[in-house]
């Protein structure tokens, strides 16, 4: 069903090394429009590493990476402002490309923090600066959007209207996301592909099948698996408001 | 009216003051100051090269500064040693070769408070010329880079990843640092060009809320620091160099006056 010009990006057995240590090796994965393909596994499996080869920051790589757009959004996992740079949000948001202010009003008012507008970056609380962040990487409408922790410091009930929003951009703007996540529960409701890294690819495929693997359970433990099962349970059938259960 | 050698200062620092104001910004956004201060040490090698083979002053200076940043680069990439190590290194060396050479060349006269403080009786009418073509091309310069330039100040990956080409652009503010040096060497002196860089752009920091507006204040703040100082040298008969910084941590302490009193009102 992947047509070749549906793909955004394309790595082939990647790898970066730093000091002769390799970060992740041998990553095969392709992004395509309108999906949604998350990254999962522990601290340091390279999770980071994997979406930075794929965004071009790491430029001597092993394997190849083959890039078909220039939109992209990047919501980076750890960004920290200076004191001495005076920067609103307003600037943060035209900060790689002027867009115009209508979209900016529109992306701010998307992730909840259109009052913030004026705010200096530095005054923001974390959850706050991770929907600025956010809202900059859709406000351009990209192609491609990596989102690397996008919800970190998010409240619980954020959280999950964060997540919907994000299918949503998904779905209108049809474009290709790269997640990384911690949180196996609420992405896998809306992942595509799931790759489970750990310094190499473990395992890959849709949820359920990821959720399946033996190498997932053993890295994940059975609880991490019962929760995608749950998942493949709540939607295989539907509640209707007459109180019945239908099945898809 | 370019005869009075007062009259031309003013003109030359008003030049100077544009240009380093924005510059400036960088330079304390990006802690470059040390950088600064290396490239202006190597000037000292710039300008006895000029004297021994009649070159002008500023092209000589744009030379040696550009080729001391390109050495840091590959240093950089050669030793582990920590890049203030490194820049220690080229500034005192250079500043000592350049010492050196004027040894050799006892057949001039030079001025060496001049060089190091800056010199108002100095400036030419080539210079006014320098200063002002070479300053709007660095402005020009430098409002094409702005972008990709302020982006990768703010977050490097961000600008790397949505493709903007920071190192490009960091290549060729490293040209224009090389630059805004060279042509106002002479109105500052190579001791204290980085204090014209830094001093008025920490005053902005203290009473902006924007880039835009913190690299606005930098320049107000660069002209009236040469204006204050030029008229201060005029009138006390001081090396214009050490009277326009004095005069722009003046104009910093009030700043900081402002922000004290901001506190207040937040409480």
């Amino acid at each position: 069903m992947s047509s070749s010009q549906n793909i955004l990006v394309k790595l082939n057995e990647a790898g970066f090394s730093l000091n002769n240590k390799w970060l992740v090796k041998g990553v095969s994965l392709q992004v395509e429009k309108g999906k949604i393909v998350t990254l999962i596994g522990p601290n340091g499996s390279g999770k980071s590493t994997t979406a930075k080869i794929a965004l071009g920051i790491y430029k001597k790589i092993s394997g190849s990476v083959e890039k078909y757009t220039n939109k992209v959004g990047y919501v980076p996992q750890k960004i920290s402002i200076d004191w001495t740079l005076p920067l609103r949000v307003n600037d943060f948001m035209v900060l790689t490309e002027s867009i115009s202010n209508d979209l900016i009003d529109k992306a701010l008012s998307l992730t909840g923090v259109i009052h913030l507008k004026d705010k200096n970056l530095g005054d923001l609380s974390g959850g706050e600066f991770q929907r600025v962040l956010l809202a900059r990487a859709i406000s351009k409408k990209p192609e491609l959007l990596v989102l690397d922790e996008p919800v970190q410091g998010v409240d619980f009930t954020g959280e999950i209207a964060l997540y919907e929003l994000i299918k949503k951009i998904s779905d209108e703007l049809n474009c290709g996301i790269l997640l990384i996540s911690h949180d196996l529960h609420t992405v896998m409701s809306a992942t595509d592909h799931v790759v489970c890294l750990n310094g190499h690819v473990c395992c890959s495929g849709s949820p359920i099948d990821v959720a399946k693997n033996n190498k997932y359970k053993a890295l994940f433990g059975e609880q991490a698996s019962q929760i995608l099962s749950r998942y493949e349970h709540r939607h295989d059938h539907i509640h209707t408001s007459e109180g019945e259960i239908k099945k898809n | 009216m370019l005869d009075d050698f007062f009259i031309r200062a003013l003109i030359a620092g008003i030049g100077v003051a544009i240009v380093t104001g924005p510059l400036g910004c960088f330079v304390v956004w990006r802690r470059l100051s040390y950088f600064g201060d290396t490239l202006a040490h190597s000037a000292l090698l710039g300008i006895t090269l000029a004297y021994s083979m009649e070159f002008n002053i500023a092209f000589s200076v744009f030379i040696i500064s550009s080729l001391i940043a390109l050495t840091l680069i590959q240093l950089q990439k050669r030793t582990n040693l920590p890049g203030d190590a490194l820049l220690g290194l080229l500034a005192h060396s250079s500043l000592a070769i350049g010492l050196v050479v004027i040894g050799f060349l006892s057949f001039i006269r030079f001025d060496i408070m001049g060089l190091l403080f800056g010199d108002i009786l100095a400036v030419t009418v080539d210079d006014l010329l320098i200063i002002w073509i070479g300053g709007a091309l660095i402005l020009l310069i430098l409002k094409l880079i702005w972008k990709p330039l302020f982006a990768s100040t703010v977050n490097y990956e961000l600008a790397e990843a949505e493709g903007l080409n920071p190192d490009r652009a960091k290549a060729i503010f490293t040209i224009l640092m090389a630059a805004i040096i060279a042509i106002s060497i002479k109105m500052v002196g190579l001791l204290l060009i980085t204090g014209m860089l830094i001093i008025p752009a920490a005053m902005a920091r203290n009473i902006s809320s924007s880039p835009q507006k913190m690299v606005m204040y930098s320049i107000i703040g660069g002209l009236l620091s040469v204006i204050l100082g030029l008229f201060s040298s005029l009138e006390f008969n001081t090396a214009s160099g050490p009277s326009i910084i004095t005069a722009s941590l003046f104009l910093f302490i009030l700043s900081l006056l402002n922000i004290k009193q901001s506190i207040k009102l937040k409480n």
